[in-house]
């Protein structure tokens, strides 16, 4: 800390594009605080659509999380740990959805899952089961959008483990499986809790594959960032307000994010 | 009972072929250079690396064999690496637990077994630390104990002392030479460090470049080494000749006048606070002279090691006040004499 205040000068052409930079990606957010309709606030939040969405969109993010972790941690373990061939290839494929436009990820689920789709057509042949529009397919485009920040961020972190404890663990008597859940896993566990975080951010904030997978109906599958953006077409300060409401909750993730977790990952 | 293995690993330019065989209850060193496989051995006895060609046989037990591979996990044995690697999110406690909890032994008698373990390390009333808690020693000793507790048939020890500091080793070095001895099994231990193989060790084999290039008690390895490498590792001056009667004529040329009859190849070895420097050549007296040029000169305590060159090359110890008497500086000419009955010869 005291090394950067007394420390040499930033140069300018360094300094300007940086503080550019800062205004940047600030400013817009001031924006949304001083546009917002104060006096109305309370109001607006208390109006029955609101309530709803913002669960919705907690519980569908929450669902995707766990379902990216229980999907998610064994793949990184796979890429990060195993020997098998075409593992790059693995890992490419993993990654596509997290440069694949969300849109694209939705139709391309709905054409999976949907009721003329592969899968979806077998399910609802088989057990009457139909995904689309469903509160399941909300949380089913949000895991497919949301997993890949997950599994980068665990493989990182048991790339960065040292490997030798489990070498370790296995003189002692553990297979690969006990050596998985008692050694690494704690190991890594800080940044399973921050590629969690992570991913439930980005579970949240989804809108292109959700809109497209899901629809947009009120209680089932309308999300805040789906309420936000219809919001915005018929009343605005109704968006703003929808808006802030995202903003603090992203706000508390990232403080939690800092001080839960990763104050704890450095030992 | 014992071990007895023959381990053949070929990994990238490294071809380790090594075969050991330690009874019950003593202790083998395999000590060589760094790059000469000794951790690769370690590593494949500790099944952790396939090994190619060969047998690995614990008690009777069979575990590496053609066709035959027990996983590490099921192997009966304790491990203790270099740098301790107690498991951070763990208290020292149940770190030396986790052998007998993957084991599925009781929760009381887990307890009951890590904290008499713990106050047989002298580490009593430490358990519920936690590993970055301990001292460099500290932690040394609780991997011990997390590898003794399960009573294993067969202990690996990686270089176990090289991550301490020179005055913790030599602590631990004496506690773990007293574990060693109430160990019933047969131990390995990996070193680079003569004193650690010379201190705890009953018989030593040393490695070079994946080979056993010699085999003995401490104390012939201290005395008769077989290769340059164990001779520096012991202090000596190696020199490879044939003897003919009370001479020893060298293979890079010269002669050493020796003692003791000698014929056919043999090594004659030379300590280095045998070695006299003089500026003049010495008159008189039955002894080896040879000229030769200063190379190069360390202080050593109160004595300076110096290296010399010429026909018959030495290393020579003398006393700081003789080195600065003598005015000797890299470069110099001087006369190296030895006594006759100061060089060893031994059969190549």
């Amino acid at each position: 800390m005291s090394r950067a205040r007394t420390g040499p000068r930033i140069p300018a052409p360094l300094l300007i594009p940086a503080a550019l930079g800062v205004a940047f990606l600030v400013l817009p957010l001031v924006g949304l605080l001083v546009r917002a309709p104060w006096s109305s606030v309370a109001e607006q939040l208390a109006a029955p659509g609101v309530g709803q969405a913002l669960r919705l969109s907690i519980v569908s993010a929450t669902l995707a999380t766990l379902l990216s972790l229980v999907l998610g941690v064994p793949l990184a373990w796979v890429l990060a740990r195993s020997r098998i061939r075409g593992r790059s290839v693995l890992r490419a494929l993993v990654t596509v959805p997290l440069v694949l436009p969300p849109v694209v990820g939705g139709v391309a689920l709905f054409l999976v899952l949907g009721r003329q789709g592969i899968v979806g057509g077998w399910l609802d042949d088989t057990f009457g089961i139909t995904i689309p529009f469903t509160t399941a397919a909300v949380v089913i485009a949000e895991t497919f959008v949301a997993m890949p920040f997950l599994v980068v961020s665990v493989e990182g972190a048991l790339r960065a483990a040292d490997a030798r404890f489990e070498d370790v663990a296995a003189t002692l008597g553990a297979d690969r499986w006990t050596t998985f859940r008692r050694v690494t896993l704690p190991m890594v566990a800080p940044g399973v809790a921050a590629g969690a975080v992570l991913c439930w951010a980005r579970a949240l904030g989804e809108f292109g594959a959700t809109i497209t997978f899901a629809g947009n109906f009120p209680g089932t599958t309308q999300t805040m960032p789906l309420a936000v953006y219809l919001a915005l077409q018929r009343d605005p300060e109704a968006a703003i307000v929808l808006s802030l409401v995202l903003l603090a909750v992203s706000l508390a993730t990232l403080l939690l994010l800092r001080d839960r977790w990763l104050g704890r990952a450095v030992p | 009972m014992s071990l007895g293995a023959r381990v053949a690993v070929r990994r990238g330019s490294l071809t380790l072929d090594v075969e050991v065989a330690v009874a019950d209850g003593e202790v083998l060193a395999v000590l060589g250079p760094n790059g000469a496989g000794k951790s690769t051995l370690l590593r494949a006895l500790a099944g952790l690396l396939p090994v190619d060609e060969g047998r690995v046989v614990v008690d009777g037990a069979t575990w590496d064999d053609d066709g035959t591979h027990l996983p590490p996990h099921r192997r009966p044995l304790g491990v203790v690496f270099q740098d301790a690697l107690l498991f951070p999110h763990l208290t020292v406690g149940e770190n030396v637990e986790f052998g007998l909890r993957t084991r599925g032994v009781g929760r009381h008698e887990r307890r009951t077994a890590a904290a008499s373990w713990l106050a047989r390390v002298g580490l009593d009333g430490l358990g519920d630390r936690r590993p970055a808690q301990l001292s460099g020693g500290q932690a040394q000793r609780a991997a011990l104990a997390r590898a003794l507790v399960g009573d294993p048939s067969l202990l690996l020890l990686d270089e176990p002392l090289s991550a301490l500091d020179a005055r913790t080793r030599l602590v631990v070095r004496a506690e773990l030479r007293r574990h060693l001895g109430d160990f019933a099994g047969s131990t390995v231990l990996v070193t680079h460090d003569p004193v650690d193989a010379m201190a705890l060790a009953d018989r030593v084999v040393v490695v070079e470049e994946g080979r056993v290039v010699q085999a003995g008690t401490p104390d012939e390895v201290n005395r008769r080494p077989r290769t340059d490498y164990v001779a520096r590792l012991v202090g000596l001056s190696l020199l490879a000749g044939t003897g003919e009667g009370s001479t020893v004529r060298l293979d890079g040329g010269g002669t050493v006048s020796v003692a003791e009859e000698a014929s056919g190849p043999v090594f004659a070895a030379v300590r280095p606070e045998s070695v006299a420097l003089y500026l003049a050549r010495p008159e008189g007296s039955p002894r080896n002279v040879w000229p030769a040029r200063l190379a190069g000169a360390t202080p050593h305590g109160a004595t300076v090691r110096c290296e010399l060159a010429g026909e018959v090359p030495l290393v020579a110890e003398v006393t700081a006040t003789a080195f600065a008497e003598l005015g000797l500086a890299p470069g110099a000419e001087v006369w190296a004499t030895v006594k006759a009955s100061e060089v060893a010869v031994y059969r190549r």
